[in-house]
């Protein structure tokens, strides 16, 4: 009767990224400046007041930087200044460098080149089998509903080369996830020490990427980065299934050219929308 | 939408620990215990559940006492709550059975003791914290975690064996404690929901909804009808992707592969409808001190249509499940909870209605639109993994009932306010909502405009220590099934 009832509704897989998804590019990412004369109007006092995370800051009169990596996705910038902030869309939020995730970006693109040759050169190897492994550092729960649903038929992973591993031995790459619970610490450090080189850590989510809202905490360490060396920063209050998937193909250089420029484009504004989902 | 009750707060602990056994007696249900440090000493604060709402009721351990009498040898479920104060503030509970480290991995640095001013010193975690219990010939201990196979959240499990059966399970939870409620202390009240949302992150729209509540009620706000049910549709929503998630587990465990790929494509259905409505898959950002941040993107006809067709698929595939006989057997007798343990520990949500404890937030203590939409309360007497499943797809099927009846409602009631002003002055007050795991309780304290102290307890906190019950002849590859049962998050438990 199951093996009926699955042929019921034909194929749900999406093609991404081989073919467009409207889905994946309708993904919210983080906040985003989309102008940035307008920002630089906005008093000090006045840009601490739109974002709770203290995500916006103003390094001086003028320059208006939003920190996409400790961004919460809780809109409340984009709903008091619709004209300043907009929601970065499209699942391309991660990035191979934690300072490009500040935007408008002072990283320059061919930096970000660079790094994520030095990605590809590293990952080389993995070819198209790549085992996963998830550790929880102090997550809320949802970033790991939105790791599990890269196996639903909607998304697939195996059909890309990807499968998830319970044994740190045999994982390329380890997904992190939480806000680095400090009794986590160990537990982390062993199961990254426990992989065999070549491998590669993906932080997942804004709690990861710097602690999320939870922080600072006398329980957490303020994100992953001071435990285990991190790779790609995947920002996200959860990240989408998609900016996972998208993050993982970062991490092996199999992210298709148009969207290589990832969120420095975001970052200028181009890919910025006001209020789309 | 919350009720204070008298505080008795000169009579004393002992005194307290009376008139909470009277109360118990008398059928009312402990919901909470917990401590607050105050300039007079440390605030106990019990909270008492029972139809029509939730009362509080305060005790102080004068300054300078290093203990006080355990309530646990009194009322069982006072067991987690006690060793969670001894780990916050270092008091200790004379008579306690087991008092060991519960959310903190370590014991030896000054105490976070909520409630204070200023931040803790970041803790130590040590290793060697918790002594293992394995005694008797040929009895080992499987440590199962902190790190799991799949992808799940931080916990160790202590499976005591003597090869087959499991005679007893022991849990560390510290592991991911991340000191939530001391973050939300000095927060303002506007920006605590978003803690709130992420302390529990698969139950946000619970979380979010009791919190909200608490401070409405400090600050005499009435939510717009419009707010309220849009606040119905989110909730339910919610608890739809959590139920669908159990199912997801105990078919993926039993190793049906189409049932785990159909109900994993539901899941991801409801949560892009969530998307699809509020921006935020999970509802975040949704619900707001005072109401809701904005109205359903989504038209009613488009909404209505879409829930129409997530109910028709879900409702076969569930059928199909339910007549699964091998899956069946895997659930039937396996993880039972007695309902004696279950009444007596006031078992939450699915877990304590299926094994007969009829209590539901919704029903017994209405919020939001839930007064006037009508739900139906279902339970079984048998409390094996298969009748938690069956309190879920009954609950599933409702769900769709009062989805529906929401957008109708909203619809009728046209465009209102959706937010009204709240500003809360000092004060303090309980809000509570029934999550997908059961209900969430949420204790809010305000002075001068900011949090002084924010109490959250979580359904999974109070249920996960339910746990220890239910291995009674289990042996080890039932554990899936039974954790699988049980739906609950880890985040919300470590705190």
């Amino acid at each position: 009767m199951w093996a009926l009832r699955g042929l019921r509704n034909g194929v749900l897989t999406t093609r991404w990224p081989d073919r467009p998804d409207d889905y994946a590019a309708a993904t919210r990412g983080p906040a985003a400046v989309l102008s940035e004369a307008e920002a630089g109007a906005i008093s000090a006092a006045g840009l601490t007041s739109l974002c709770p995370v203290a995500a916006i800051s103003q390094d001086q009169p003028g320059s208006v930087r939003v920190d996409q990596g400790r961004c919460i996705q809780c809109g409340r910038c984009i709903a008091a200044r619709p004209d300043v902030f907009g929601w970065a869309a499209g699942p391309q939020s991660a990035s191979g460098s934690r300072a490009a995730l500040v935007v408008p970006a002072d990283e320059t693109p061919a930096s970000l080149t660079a790094v994520s040759g030095q990605l590809r050169e590293r990952t080389r190897a993995l070819r198209r089998s790549v085992h996963l492994r998830h550790v929880d550092a102090g997550s809320d729960g949802s970033e790991e509903w939105e790791i599990m649903a890269l196996l639903n038929p909607v998304y697939d992973i195996h059909r890309l080369g990807m499968f998830f591993t319970a044994s740190p031995r045999h994982a390329d790459i380890l997904l992190v996830t939480g806000s680095g619970a400090r009794g986590m610490a160990a537990p982390l450090r062993e199961t990254y020490e426990a992989m065999p080189h070549p491998k590669l850590v993906i932080a997942v989510g804004t709690d990861a990427v710097s602690g999320g809202i939870v922080s600072p905490s006398y329980a957490t360490s303020g994100g992953v980065g001071s435990v285990v060396p991190v790779d790609i920063w995947l920002p996200g209050s959860p990240p989408s299934p998609f900016a996972i998937l998208s993050a993982l193909l970062l991490a092996l250089g199999r992210l298709p050219a148009a969207g290589s420029a990832g969120p420095a484009a975001a970052s200028a504004g181009h890919a910025a929308t006001g209020d789309r989902q | 939408m919350s009720s204070r009750a008298e505080h008795d707060v000169a009579a004393g602990i002992p005194a307290l620990w009376d008139r909470l056994d009277g109360e118990v007696a008398a059928g009312r249900r402990l919901a909470d215990l917990f401590g607050t440090a105050t300039s007079g000493g440390l605030l106990l604060s019990a909270q008492l559940a029972g139809p029509g709402g939730i009362s509080t009721l305060d005790a102080l351990v004068p300054p300078g006492r290093a203990s006080y009498p355990a309530l646990t040898p009194r009322i069982g479920a006072a067991f987690w709550y006690e060793r969670e104060i001894h780990d916050l503030f270092g008091i200790v509970p004379e008579g306690h059975p087991r008092l060991e480290p519960l959310i903190l991995p370590t014991s030896a640095f000054r105490r976070p003791e909520p409630g204070t001013a200023g931040a803790p010193v970041a803790i130590e975690p040590d290793p060697g914290i918790l002594p293992r219990h394995t005694t008797g010939p040929g009895l080992f201990t499987i440590p199962h975690g902190p790190v799991r196979s799949g992808v799940v959240e931080s916990l160790e499990y202590l499976v005591e064996t003597p090869g087959e059966d499991i005679p007893h399970v022991n849990m560390r939870i510290f592991y991911k404690h991340r000191g939530i409620e001391k973050r939300f202390e000095g927060m303002a009240p506007g920006d605590g929901v978003l803690l709130a949302e992420r302390t529990e992150g698969i139950a946000s729209v619970a979380h979010a909804l009791a919190y909200c509540q608490a401070i409405e009620t400090i600050a005499g706000a009435e939510v717009p009808w419009a707010a309220a049910l849009i606040r119905v549709l989110h909730a339910e929503l919610e608890r739809l992707a959590c139920h669908l998630d159990v199912i997801v587990r105990l078919a993926d465990g039993a190793g049906l592969a189409v049932a785990t790929a159909r109900f994993g494509w539901h899941k991801e259905l409801v949560l892009r409808l969530t998307g699809q409505l509020s921006g935020s898959r999970f509802g975040r950002g949704v619900v707001v001190p005072g109401g809701v941040s904005s109205a359903p993107r989504t038209d009613p006809a488009d909404m209505l249509a879409a829930i129409g067709s997530l109910e028709r698929q879900i409702t076969a595939d569930v059928r199909l499940l339910m007549g699964t006989a091998s899956f069946l057997d895997r659930l039937r007798r396996t993880g039972p909870l007695l309902p004696e343990r279950a009444s007596e520990h006031g078992a939450l949500g699915p877990i304590g209605r299926a094994s007969g404890v009829r209590d539901d937030a919704r029903q017994a203590r209405p919020y939001a639109a839930y007064g006037s939409l009508g739900t139906a309360v279902t339970s079984r007497p048998e409390g094996d993994a298969l009748a938690r499943l069956e309190v879920r797809t009954d609950e599933i099927a409702d769900s769709f009932h009062l989805l529906r009846q929401a957008v109708d409602e909203l619809t009728e009631t046209g465009a209102g306010p959706i937010r009204t002003a709240c500003e809360p002055a000092d004060g303090r007050a309980v809000g509570w909502a029934e999550a997908p795991q059961g209900e969430v309780l949420y204790d809010v304290r305000i002075e001068n405009a900011l949090i002084r102290r924010c109490r959250s307890r979580s359904a999974s906190f109070h249920n996960l220590v339910l746990m220890h019950e239910v291995f009674a002849g289990d042996i080890l590859t039932d554990f899936p099934f039974i954790e699988a049962s049980f739906g609950l998050s880890v985040g919300g438990v470590a705190g």
